[in-house]
């Protein structure tokens, strides 16, 4: 071996790979994705485009929905209904622990990459007001719940066209939009734990011994299925508004 | 260095060496109610009793519940050739269930059995299902088990501290002296009692699965402080090591590569191994490769496949393939079972050994053969000791572990050694404690012990202050070089002669070893301490191989291939005397009679037969590659 | 890697300070950064690094440097200190403690740990933030914690230490500890996260502690 040795001062090794790259391309993408929802809700129009409902405005809960869901807002509301549940599922994904580490990394770059500097000096983790509130992440797990029944009601919907029964392109959108997010959902963490994580020992529990596993399974594909169901949302809801301003026309399968 | 800098501890109980024996002495000694130090050479639960894989060995009967302590011991003893210290193999077989479900009780997580007991798996040498194991990381899981015990006991411990000599006071044990290497200062340990615990001495041959902490400290310890050692000459070699790339090489590969189908070729792409199979083995040993194949499908009434031979047997017949040039580049044979299974089921059924093979050696051995060689693996040998109390001839010193003779005989079954950490640590703490609280605390340092410590502080800072002097590095790979040429699995007398006149060289020119640098973790100066003990080992090895003119167990003499009556009834026995290592030859204890009847009757003849018929199975073997035997009776001749 | 180390030992620095001992990753020992990378110098092969351009060694930095690429981890052993053992609930009326595979299953994954304080080091939370040690226990010890939470014969709690003295709260669950670990163990997924959804069953969650309220009082 023809190795020459050189002592440095200590701590000389930063890293010297493109620990950058994933950091940065994570940032992109989640400021395009906010960037994209808070337009698409503000816009409070071309939402459905019969019969496929945006995933941005479902369930639509206001009266003066193009298309209401239920209606549990009175005509009052005239701000766009998409504000109106937008923060369930907005609040399941920001408190959802694999975009917790994704932003954490790339926006708050606390660290932005392993064995990298913090850039935060007065760094309390989660457990000041507000990142203590992260412990909640339950309840926008219980609360997403009706919403991901609803977008399964959608998707059947998108079924029903005004000459009867038939698929559209449209309609395979809508499932695969409702699938993917129902894989995000039950691959949640805390989803994990009310199945049987909670438990010390799964003997005497079948049932919460095999949905544990099955959503352990899961949950190894959490962050993959975060990131899918994140871009079929919006795909979904940008399909929707091109059928919607006339811009496409939804091809019938049959 | 002035005496001002030596730290004083005091304690009732000093334990030398923190893996299993060490730590389990520490907690018995503890329990019993003693103040007790421990002191590790690295850090705390980095010993080399992580490396166990396999499991340890205990009758619990949780798989056959026909299995009992009876028949532990009587495997032990088979195994051993019966020059086990029947005593110990009797304790052992009888405490290791205890100190297993101890170590339950103690948080340790084993594998299960569908009743949620601790499953039990097979190995070598067992007739029944016998070794608790945790997955394939035993070893961790009994580290951990015992360090956090030993924690939660509030036991004092002493991280990368080595003791350099123990300190006697009128032929009692008064204490020891340490180095810290962390800061290159000394401590004084004064106590009435020390358990040596600190393993082998396996680093001191080159091809070694060994811990680079196996130096032979203990021995070297105990042969100053004026303690017998005895059965050095037993070294086990594991038979299937890597051979590379740099370091890998003597990392094991597991039996289980063999179980899940692995097979042992030649260079010439030969199953040698139905050349090598022992006369008393014929009749359970499949003789052909169809047979053998057969056996790895239904795995019941089929003879076993020759690769399954007792680890001795696969040692002396992969070493005899290298010597006869039937070996590949880097002086292995190939264990293949890249051929032999699909590449899903050796990732299922291989998962660590895959993993680690593409990690340490850039290999697929889903596609490709490895190449393994015996390495060094375990020291049989070690320090005298009495069974029950693990005390040594030194009032005051005991010794437990790998460090102690007695247990395993002449061979040493998978599984034993993890049990005999437990069982005689256990031991030795307890007696070590009843002795310290049975006498008084120790009094002032006197002026003879002062004076002691300035003369050994003298002579380990010796190789600091030498600017030019031996390289303590390449001492050492000299030192390995000849353990791994002439006192490796196969000895003669002309090697062992040749290895003792140059251990004798080495051993002068240790003497102006040079490691210049600072006091401060300079990791020269530890290795010439060291050295110290892995010479003092590699001689007491060396000399007792010699005195041995038979062949037993692990020890195989080319020069006298059988084993003999006389020698199966005696101990080598070492110890220090001024002209250097004094050597008696002393009767094996004899079994009493009520034990024998444990023994099925034709037993230990059999097991003497195997010995002597090893050479000539080869010389008799078909297989028209007569090198090795002809290489063998050359030397027999 | 440390067969680079070593030979630089034997030839030319015999002073260099470097910790190691079973080199085949299972003992833990030798850790360093590798060109800033945390890892174990004995399962790093030179051949996966960059070629052509110099290798940095460096000790892992979280750590008070002894000498080189040896440095002060006694951090970690007070930490494993404060950790209440295990706390066997009593053996079954025939004298015999009784697990099942699927449960050892999961806590076996958290005994794998060699102890090589590659998460602790690259861990941000001790790494960059040293006013939080007191107040941190760090990744290796939510990993002994689980193993003994989630032991199904531990009758010990240890929430309280972790909410409070542990400071898993401090965890911001970005990884690095997953990401360095020799052993693959999912630090984050399998101990961690679980552990913080314990913590906010007893402390954050108004439903279940209302619940609890229930219980106590039937």
């Amino acid at each position: 071996m023809d190795a020459r040795v050189i002592r440095l001062e200590p701590h000389p090794a930063q890293r010297g790979d493109a620990w950058w790259a994933a950091p940065l391309l994570t940032a992109i993408a989640l400021v395009a994705f906010v960037a994209y929802a808070v337009w698409a809700a503000l816009q409070n129009g071309n939402y459905y485009a019969a019969p496929y409902l945006s995933p941005f405005y479902s369930p639509c809960v206001a009266a003066r929905c193009t298309h209401v869901s239920v209606p549990l807002v009175g005509a009052w509301w005239t701000l766009s209904p998409a504000l109106l549940v937008l923060w369930v599922p907005g609040g399941f994904r920001a408190s959802c622990y694999y975009y917790r580490k994704a932003y954490y990394r790339s926006l708050f770059r606390s660290p932005v990459a392993c064995a990298v500097p913090d850039a935060a000096r007065d760094y309390r983790g989660e457990t000041r007001f507000p990142l203590v509130l992260q412990n909640v992440h339950r309840y926008f797990f219980y609360l997403t719940l009706p919403v991901l029944a609803f977008l399964w009601w959608d998707a059947l919907r998108a079924f029903r066209f005004a000459d009867g029964w038939g698929l559209g392109l449209g309609t395979l959108v809508l499932c695969a939009n409702a699938a993917l997010l129902t894989l995000y959902c039950l691959s949640c963490n805390s989803c994990r734990h009310a199945c049987g994580g909670h438990l010390d020992s799964f003997h005497g529990a079948p049932i919460r011994s095999r949905a544990w596993k099955i959503v352990s399974r899961l949950n190894e594909k959490h962050r993959e299925f975060g990131w899918v169901s994140l871009a079929s949302v919006v795909l979904a809801d940008f399909y929707v508004r091109l059928l919607s301003v006339g811009l496409l026309n939804d091809p019938r399968l049959f | 260095m002035s005496e001002a800098n030596i730290t004083a501890h005091e304690s009732d109980v000093l334990v030398v060496g923190a893996g299993g024996a060490g730590l389990r002495a520490a907690i018995e000694a503890a329990a019993t109610g003693a103040r007790t130090t421990l002191l590790c050479k690295s850090l705390l639960g980095k010993a080399h009793t992580v490396m166990a894989e396999s499991g340890i060995a205990a009758a619990l009967g949780n798989v056959h519940g026909e299995d009992a302590w009876q028949a532990h011991f009587r495997d032990t003893m088979l195994g051993g050739g019966s020059m086990n210290d029947w005593r110990m193999a009797r304790l052992l077989a009888q405490e290791a269930p205890g100190r297993v479900l101890e170590l339950e009780a103690w948080g340790a997580v084993f594998d299960r059995t569908p009743e949620g007991l601790i499953r039990q798996q097979d190995a070598g040498g067992h007739r029944y299902a016998r070794l608790a194991h945790a997955g394939d990381r035993t070893g961790v899981e009994i580290m951990r088990t015992l360090q956090q015990r030993a924690v939660q006991l509030g036991i004092e411990v002493h991280m990368e501290c080595s003791v350099q000599q123990l300190l006697t006071r009128g032929g009692r044990i008064s204490g020891a002296l340490a180095l810290r290497r962390a800061t290159g200062q000394f401590a004084h340990f004064r106590s009435n009692a020390v358990v040596l615990a600190t393993g082998g001495g396996g680093r001191a041959w080159k091809v070694s699965s060994n811990s680079q902490e196996h130096t032979g400290d203990g021995v070297n310890l105990a042969l100053q402080a004026g303690a017998a050692l005895t059965d050095m000459e037993f070294v086990q070699f594991h038979p299937t090591c890597m051979t590379g790339p740099g370091s890998a090489q003597g990392t094991l590969v597991s039996e289980a590569v063999r179980g899940a189908g692995g097979v042992l070729r030649n260079a010439e792409g030969r199953r040698f191994m139905f050349d090598y199979i022992p006369e008393r083995l014929r009749g359970e040993t499949a003789p052909t490769e169809t047979e053998a194949d057969d056996w790895y499908a239904t795995r019941q009434d089929r003879r076993r496949p020759p690769e399954l031979l007792p680890a001795d047997v696969v040692t002396r017949a992969i070493d005899a393939e290298v010597r006869a040039g039937r070996g590949f580049k880097n002086g292995g044979v190939h264990l293949d079972i890249a051929t032999r299974r699909s590449s899903d089921e050796i990732r299922r059924l291989l998962p660590s050994t895959c993993r680690r093979f593409a990690l340490l050696a850039g290999l697929d051995i889903t596609r490709e053969p490895i190449e393994v060689a015996p390495a060094c693996h375990y020291s049989i040998g070690g320090v005298r000791v009495e069974a029950e109390t693990a005390a040594t001839s030194v009032p005051g010193l005991y010794a437990a572990g790998e460090v102690a003779a007695g247990v395993h005989g002449a061979s040493r079954l998978g599984g034993n050694s993890l049990a005999d950490l437990l069982v005689f640590g256990r031991r030795a703490g307890m007696h070590a404690a009843l002795h310290a609280l049975g006498t008084e605390p120790p009094a002032k340092v006197s002026a003879g012990e002062s004076k002691d410590v300035a003369r050994i502080v003298r002579l380990v800072e010796a190789p600091l202050g030498r600017s030019k002097g031996e390289n303590p590095y390449l001492l050492q790979r000299e030192l390995q070089e000849c353990m791994q040429a002439h006192v490796g699995v196969f000895r003669t007398r002309s090697g062992l002669e040749q290895a003792r006149d140059k251990i004798a060289r080495l051993r002068r020119r240790a003497a102006k070893i040079s490691a210049a640098g600072p006091r401060l973790y300079n990791p020269a100066w530890h290795l010439a301490l060291d050295l110290e003990s892995m010479l003092a080992f590699a001689q007491a090895t060396t000399l007792a191989a010699l005195a041995r003119e038979e062949s037993r167990g692990c020890h195989a003499r080319e020069d006298f291939p059988a084993p003999s009556a006389e020698f199966g009834a005696t101990s080598i026995v070492l110890r220090s005397s001024l002209e250097g290592l004094r050597m008696t030859r002393e009767a094996v204890n004899a079994m009493p009679e009520e034990f024998r009847k444990l023994m099925v009757p034709d037993e230990l003849k059999q097991f003497f037969e195997e010995q002597s018929t090893w050479v000539r199975t080869k010389s008799t073997s078909g297989s028209g590659a007569a090198t090795p035997a002809a290489g063998n009776s050359k030397v027999t001749g | 890697m440390l067969d680079a180390v070593r030979e630089v030992q034997a030839t030319q620095a015999g002073d260099l300070a470097v910790r190691w001992n079973c080199k085949a990753g299972k003992c833990g020992s030798c850790s360093a950064e590798v060109n800033g990378i945390p890892r174990l110098m004995c399962m790093t092969r030179l051949d996966g690094l960059p070629t052509g351009e110099p290798v940095t060694v460096g000790p892992m930095r979280s750590f008070p440097l002894i000498r080189d690429l040896v440095t002060d981890v006694s951090f970690n052993y007070e930490k494993a200190a404060g950790i209440p053992s295990f706390q066997p609930v009593p053996a079954g009326a025939d004298g015999k403690r009784r697990m099942y595979q699927e449960d050892v299953e999961r806590i076996q994954e958290f005994h794998r740990c060699i102890e090589c304080f590659l998460c602790q080091n690259t861990c941000h939370v001790v790494r960059d933030h040293a006013d939080l040690r007191p107040h941190y226990s760090g990744p290796r010890s939510f990993v002994r914690i689980a193993a003994l939470e989630m032991h199904p014969l531990d009758a010990g709690d240890r929430l309280p230490l972790l909410k409070d003295g542990a400071g898993i709260g401090l965890c911001n669950v970005t990884k690095c500890c997953t990401e360095v670990c020799p052993e693959q163990i999912r630090i984050t997924d399998n101990a961690i996260i679980p552990l913080k959804e314990r913590v906010a069953d007893r402390y954050y969650d108004p439903i279940a502690a209302f619940l609890r309220c229930f219980k106590r009082t039937p």
